[in-house]
């Protein structure tokens, strides 16, 4: 076993993992975060991702271990503490960019990654962006359409807030 | 879904992961990127006693200029090629093949060193390092020694490397001259490998083809130079017909295999085609 500290949407935990446990187990089953999800044997659908250290990775190809001293953020440490959803999972609730969801926390895990190095992508930026992300529901349309919506959102003036 | 239990090892320095392989016992796997190790060792196609994880290892990560040459650290991420300026002035080729490769997640930790020493002959990154006359600096017990990327490739997911050799970093020898480059990759689905591709780097001079390096990814068990068409073009004229006539010849002194994903001679076929799309785009036409 080997002792790991990582900090995980927003919390510290320190814990005993055996160094072949992948990070996705870790999160679901030491951690009980089962928002995130494993879609398949192959690191190809990207239902797993998660951020680490700020970049969008496939837990299921990380090792536990080699998140010690880490910072990792999933979906369910994305909406603000009050509740109030992402621009990203506002848009996905919004443009209907899911049927079942299965592959949601993924798809929006990975969108959050890309809009934060690329805030205008255009269609096919969109589309490479999440090529790391399979859905079996939706023909992606209105996931593109959510990911456009979003960045449109986020880049937008504030128009609430203190300063006037 | 779950590796099969292993010892784990995280050094910080090259000494150090050379004693951590030399101390491992008999099946000692070292990690880069993990993202085809871990995949591999998911489906238990690989059980090592040992895993020596290079992921601190720092002196393995970078991009310097020495010269003549760019030094590539095997530990920089494909995303870190992507963002290198280095890289992106003096060997542009790289970052073109760079991107084809699998997606966002799997190039944040995926490493040029890991995609080399697993010399999958559908990896993209192999061919440009054999194009642009790359050298592999391996370091172990004994010291170093350098390898030109002709000789470090050896067969089907088989390297020149020999137990306990650690891939440190590679050597880019910088081009001089009027270059220009294109990685021409065919795949069918997003994220896939190469069915075939080609890295083509060629340099003009007055109006014609004054020399022209073309290396073929999975048209056999390792990368290959297409040495039949660079051997026509070079000297020929910068012109289409010319450049069709000596891309005819680019499957010559290959062998690819047939699989679920292409027979043998379609893989040749695309050979002919890439090479003359990715010679034209480099020459300007
Ligand atoms: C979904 C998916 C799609 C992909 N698509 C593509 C693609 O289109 N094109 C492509 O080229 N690649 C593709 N890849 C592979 C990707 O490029 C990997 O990053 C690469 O093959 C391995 O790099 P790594 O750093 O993860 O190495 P690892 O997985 O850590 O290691 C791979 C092998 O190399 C050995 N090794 C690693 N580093 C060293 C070193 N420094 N010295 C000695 N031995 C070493 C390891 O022991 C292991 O055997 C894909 C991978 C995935 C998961
Ligand atoms: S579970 Fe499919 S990529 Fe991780
Ligand atoms: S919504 Fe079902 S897999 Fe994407």
């Amino acid at each position: 076993m080997s002792q790991i500290t990582v900090r995980v949407d927003g919390v510290t935990y320190t814990d005993e993992v055996e160094p072949r446990t992948l990070l996705v187990h870790y999160l679901r089953e030491q951690l009980g975060k089962v928002g995130t999800v494993v879609g398949c044997d192959t690191s190809n659908c990207g239902a797993c991702t998660v951020h680490l250290d700020g970049a969008a990775v496939k837990s299921c190809t990380v090792l536990a271990v080699q998140a010690d001293g880490s910072e990792v953020t999933t979906i369910e440490g994305l909406a603000a503490e009050d509740g109030t959803l992402h621009p990203v999972q506002k848009a996905f609730h919004e443009m209907h960019g899911l049927q079942c969801g299965f592959c949601t926390p993924g798809m929006i895990m990975a969108s959050v990654d890309l809009l934060k190095e690329n805030p205008h992508p255009s269609e096919s930026e969109i589309r490479e962006g999440i090529e790391g992300n399979l859905c079996r529901c939706t023909g992606y349309q209105n996931i593109v359409r959510a990911v456009r919506q979003a960045a449109g959102e986020m880049s937008a003036p504030e128009t609430t807030g203190a300063q006037a | 879904m779950i590796p099969a239990a292993f010892a784990y090892a995280r050094p910080t320095t090259v000494e150090e992961a050379l004693q951590a392989i030399a101390d491992g016992g008999e099946d000692v796997k070292v990690m880069a990127g993990g993202q085809s190790l871990i995949p591999v060792m998911r489906l238990r196609m690989a059980a090592p006693e040992t895993v020596v994880d290079l992921v601190s290892v720092s002196e393995m990560r970078g991009v310097r200029d020495d010269g003549d040459a760019l030094v590539v650290g095997a530990m920089t991420t494909h995303h870190d090629v992507l963002v290198d300026p280095l890289i992106a002035e003096h060997a542009p080729l790289l970052v073109q093949a760079t991107e084809t490769v699998a997606d966002r997640q799997v190039r944040a930790r995926g490493t040029f060193g890991g995609a080399l020493a697993h010399a999958d002959p559908a990896g993209d990154l192999a061919a440009v390092a054999l194009a642009l006359d790359a050298e592999m600096v391996i370091a172990g017990s004994g010291g170093r020694r350098t390898v030109p990327a002709a000789d470090f490739f050896v067969d089907y997911l088989t390297t020149c490397l020999e137990e306990g050799e650690l891939l440190v970093e590679v050597r880019i020898p910088k081009l001089r001259g009027e270059w220009g480059v294109r990685y021409e990759k065919f795949n069918r689905v997003a994220q896939a490998w190469s069915i075939v591709a080609v890295a083509a780097a060629v340099r003009r001079e007055n109006g014609h083809i004054a020399e022209a390096r073309i290396g073929l990814t999975n048209m056999g068990s390792t990368p290959l130079r297409a040495q039949a068409t660079e051997a026509a073009l070079a000297g020929a004229d910068a012109s289409a017909a010319a450049i069709a006539a000596a891309a005819e010849r680019a499957a010559e002194g290959t062998s690819p295999t047939s699989d679920l994903n292409a027979q043998a001679d379609y893989r040749e076929h695309l050979a002919r085609v890439l090479t003359r799309r990715a010679v034209s785009a480099a020459a300007g036409l």
